[in-house]
């Protein structure tokens, strides 16, 4: 097969193999009755035909559409409690940025730490990718991991994975984007953890993502709105990251990355209720790589104390 | 089902009787026929013609990959030859190909009618089918479409710099003669059957045409809105799945999907109906469990509908979503074993004769339990992850559409081209076809499920080296199967013209479409007929063929 490099390969392949088992039981059976009745039953053979056995009936039919029910609600039951179990983020995951591109992978650390198509990683840390796109869709695989998601403009998804073997593994572009896709390839590297540490020394000249974002938060006049002496009404963002705000048409909505994306590049989307629509968009003035850096720091502001 | 003294009939030669081939031989007589039999004709033509352009962007695509980096095609024209391929495959060869040539031909005749319900309209839907392949070839001459078959958004609306809206709009011109042939088939089957044809006793072709025709009819639609969608944004800038402006991409692989998953349905269910009916006729024997065959092919038909989310596993649906789209698809894989199994059935206690057409059919019986068992696998969603837009989903709809349905179509073409044409092809020849067809098809899909699951990614011209050895594979069998498709070119060309004349019934088989002259006449039948049995009445209900029939087979020296 291929190599098992995170936490969830051997589930994968767990589950894989279950139902390469289960296929090959079924081809048995099916092609081991088409050829033994085709032999035996050829036209011309001395094998009896006569008169049909009682057995065979309704019952028989009833009996294998239950059996194949049952086998398919089984198969459907085992992968998805997998599903439930193995696609929940860790709290403590490491968090990485992905901004896709035609036809090329950028890669953030929270440290600030920029790689093109290449991303170092941990081995033994779980790792969040929280991944949006510039243009059209593209789709992060990793087959080692065993994992893939789709990355959509205009909105963040997410995926993550816990390497469990050093090395250098495939990324590829899983979603068709045009005429270099096949190009849109990469590396992850796996390291052991003290040699990445050593590693991510090294950079981190322009401060982290939060620190950067914070020189773009006044920069792009934010802080003249949100800021602490601002004469706009605008709200305050302290802490309001992962809060549940009401929205001004009634319901309400987590704030969570998308949310402040789209606050920042349609900003009359989703109105907090008791605010004017005023705020224009940045779209075009904010790029996503600013808008990670912005988003960054606003996870770090904590309520009551604005830095 | 119905005793006829013209059964097993040789015509004399040279004095031919009147035919619908005989009916006005002039270029004119066949672009003005409303006969269904001649429009049937007029679209095997035309498929054949759009079967060999998607062979021949295949034939690219397989000699290009044979080493990892490109060859001879640059990324883009890689790119326009596989959305070539699908393009010409799905729309101008696929749907159309068993529904629009044998089921144009034989649905009429097997229930009895002298011809389909609207057969003007029938004429058009061809027209309107030419029209939508010229705006195609158009934008194919015009320097091609490098989006994929699927038109994903926003990349189609935004981002590619080919003639999308040349092939948006072929496509969906096409559709509406899908949809015109679908609403004749549905208007045929309840208005113009035989006095006693009932429903139960409908040959299970039948049936699949018209389970088959509700979802034509039912799906296309939608695909005809969201390409139209696409066009609204492309061409005049309305902001639909753009989402700088507010839109969803996603919208849009929701509406496409909820074409295209039926659409896979719209592909397989006429090939049952072929298959069911090969079967029964070789092996003599009736149908194992009518009823259930009947049932399966209209819950197929039904949940085909619910299950479009499960190519979005990893678009960014919601987990939950993705849940219930994993489990109704678990759900329409059980009418799909169903009716393995009652072919299986079928053969026990047979007198099992291995003509080409049974070859072809139990050939199909094989690659699509493999294409069926495999779905399982894309349908559970953490497997999907990994498996998702690699090479393993290129096999296992292959296996489906080209291995089930392109299989049964040529099965069908065998079986009934004695009625359509009136004469005999050489029988050593078409078996070797339908064997070559089998092994070059298996060399060619299997290796791709092997580097599927090793994480080989679709679409991608460039590869790393790791995967060339099943490539190299994959290309080699492509030539085998390619071999499987010319082949049957050259005899059936030869008994077109050096044929031995076929009798009316030259396999001894049961449907109303052999109670005639071959090739039938214009109006189909000599005689009103009335129909007093169940179809596939090959041996006495209770019993199995009967030593009767033993005796008079060939006994082995």
């Amino acid at each position: 097969m291929m190599p098992e490099a995170s936490t969830l390969a051997p589930r994968i392949d767990h589950l894989f193999f279950a139902l390469v088992g289960l296929s090959l039981v079924i081809v048995l059976l099916v092609g081991c009755l088409v050829a033994g009745f085709a032999v035996r039953y050829r036209r011309g053979s001395k094998a009896q035909r006569g008169q049909l056995p009682k057995w065979i009936t309704r019952d028989v039919e009833l009996g294998w559409t239950a059996a194949t029910f049952f086998v398919a609600i089984f198969i459907f039951w085992f992968a998805a409690s997998m599903q439930t179990s193995e696609f929940e983020i860790p709290n403590n995951a490491m968090e990485i940025h992905v901004v896709a591109k035609q036809w090329m992978w950028k890669l953030e650390h929270a440290d600030g730490q920029r790689e093109i198509n290449t991303l170092h990683v941990p081995v033994g840390v779980p790792v969040r990718l929280v991944m949006t796109s510039q243009d059209a869709i593209h789709s992060f695989f990793v087959p080692a991991f065993r994992i893939k998601q789709d990355v959509l403009p205009g909105r963040y998804t997410e995926t993550w994975f816990q390497a469990t073997k050093p090395g250098t593994y495939h990324l590829f572009c899983a979603e068709y984007c045009g005429t270099d896709h096949s190009q849109m390839t990469g590396g992850i590297v796996v390291m052991p953890p003290a040699a990445f540490a050593r590693w991510s020394e090294g950079a981190a000249a322009q401060g982290t993502l939060a620190a950067q974002g914070a020189v773009l938060f006044r920069q792009l006049g934010c802080s003249g709105c949100h800021g602490k002496s601002a004469r706009v009404r605008a709200p305050s963002l302290a802490g309001l990251y992962g809060t549940r705000q009401p929205m001004a048409g009634g319901g309400f909505r987590q704030v969570d990355e998308e949310y402040l994306h789209d606050s920042i590049e349609q900003p009359q989307k989703d109105i907090v209720a008791g605010y004017t629509p005023v705020m224009p968009s940045y779209q075009g003035i904010a790029s996503e790589g600013d808008i990670i850096r912005i988003i960054a720091y606003l996870k770090t502001l904590k309520a009551g104390g604005r830095q | 089902m119905n005793s006829d003294p013209t059964r097993g009939g040789i015509p004399e030669r040279g004095a031919e009787p009147p035919s619908y081939l005989r009916e006005g031989t002039t270029v004119r007589s066949w672009l003005t026929t409303t006969d269904h039999k001649r429009i049937g004709i007029l679209y095997a033509l035309a498929i054949t013609f759009f079967f060999a352009l998607g062979a021949v962007a295949a034939a690219l695509i397989r000699a290009e990959l044979v080493t990892p980096s490109g060859d001879f095609l640059t990324n883009d024209e890689y790119n326009q030859a596989f959305t070539l391929h699908g393009i010409v495959m799905v729309w101008f060869f696929l749907v159309p190909s068993i529904p629009a040539t044998l089921g144009n031909f034989l649905l009429p005749m097997m229930i009895g009618a002298k011809d389909v319900a609207f057969p003007r309209l029938n004429l058009m839907s061809w027209y309107v089918f030419m029209a939508g392949g010229l705006l195609a070839l158009f934008a194919i001459l015009a320097g091609g479409v490098d989006t994929g078959w699927t038109f994903y958004t926003p990349f189609s609306t935004l981002y590619s710099n080919s003639h999308v809206l040349l092939a948006a709009l072929g496509v969906f011109v096409v559709g509406f003669s899908s949809i015109a042939t679908g609403v004749n088939f549905i208007a045929t089957v309840h208005l113009l059957r035989a006095r006693g044809m009932t429903w139960m006793r409908l040959p299970l072709f039948v049936w699949a045409m018209y389970t088959t025709s509700l979802v034509m009819v039912l799906a296309t639609p939608v695909l005809a809105m969201s390409l139209l969608l696409v066009v609204a944004e492309r061409a005049f800038g309305l902001p639909i799945f753009d989402p700088r402006s507010g839109g969803d991409p996603l919208l849009f692989q929701h509406l496409f999907w909820f074409y295209s998953h039926p659409a896979v349905y719209i592909m397989v269910l006429p090939a049952f109906g072929v298959v069911s009916e090969i079967i029964t006729c070789e092996a003599r024997r009736r149908i194992f469990g009518y009823q259930f065959m009947v049932y399966a092919m209209v819950v197929i038909a039904v949940i085909g509908f619910m299950v479009w989310g499960h190519h979005m596993f990893v678009s960014g649906q919601s987990a939950f979503a993705s849940m219930v789209f994993s489990f109704l698809s678990f759900v329409i894989a059980v009418p799909s074993a169903i009716k393995v199994f009652n072919w299986t059935g079928t053969l026990y206690r047979g007198q099992i004769r291995f003509s080409a057409p049974m070859l072809y059919a139990l050939g199909f019986i094989g690659l699509f339990t493999i294409g069926g068992l495999t779905g399982l696998f894309l349908a559970s969603v953490p497997l999907d992850v990994h498996l998702t837009d690699t090479y393993f989903v290129v096999a296992h709809f292959h296996y489906i559409m080209v291995g089930g349905s392109v299989s049964a179509f040529f099965g069908g073409l065998h079986f009934w081209w004695p009625k359509i044409t009136g004469r005999l092809y050489s029988e050593r020849l078409a078996q070797f076809a339908a064997i070559s067809m089998f092994f070059g098809f298996n060399f060619t899909f299997f290796p791709q499920f092997i580097m599927g699951t090793m994480g080989m990614p679709r679409r991608y011209h460039d590869y790393p080296p790791e995967f060339q050895p099943w490539h190299v594979m994959s290309s080699v069998g492509a030539l085998v199967l390619g071999f499987g498709y010319l082949w049957p070119i050259f005899y059936l060309g030869w008994s077109l013209f050096r044929g031995e004349r076929a009798p009316a019934n030259p396999h001894g088989a049961t449907g109303l479409e052999w109670q005639t002259r071959s090739p039938p006449p214009k109006d189909n039948f000599d005689r009103l007929l009335v129909v007093d049995q169940e179809p596939y009445l090959y041996h006495p209900k209770e019993s199995t063929p009967d030593e009767v029939e033993q005796a008079h087979a060939k006994q082995k020296p």
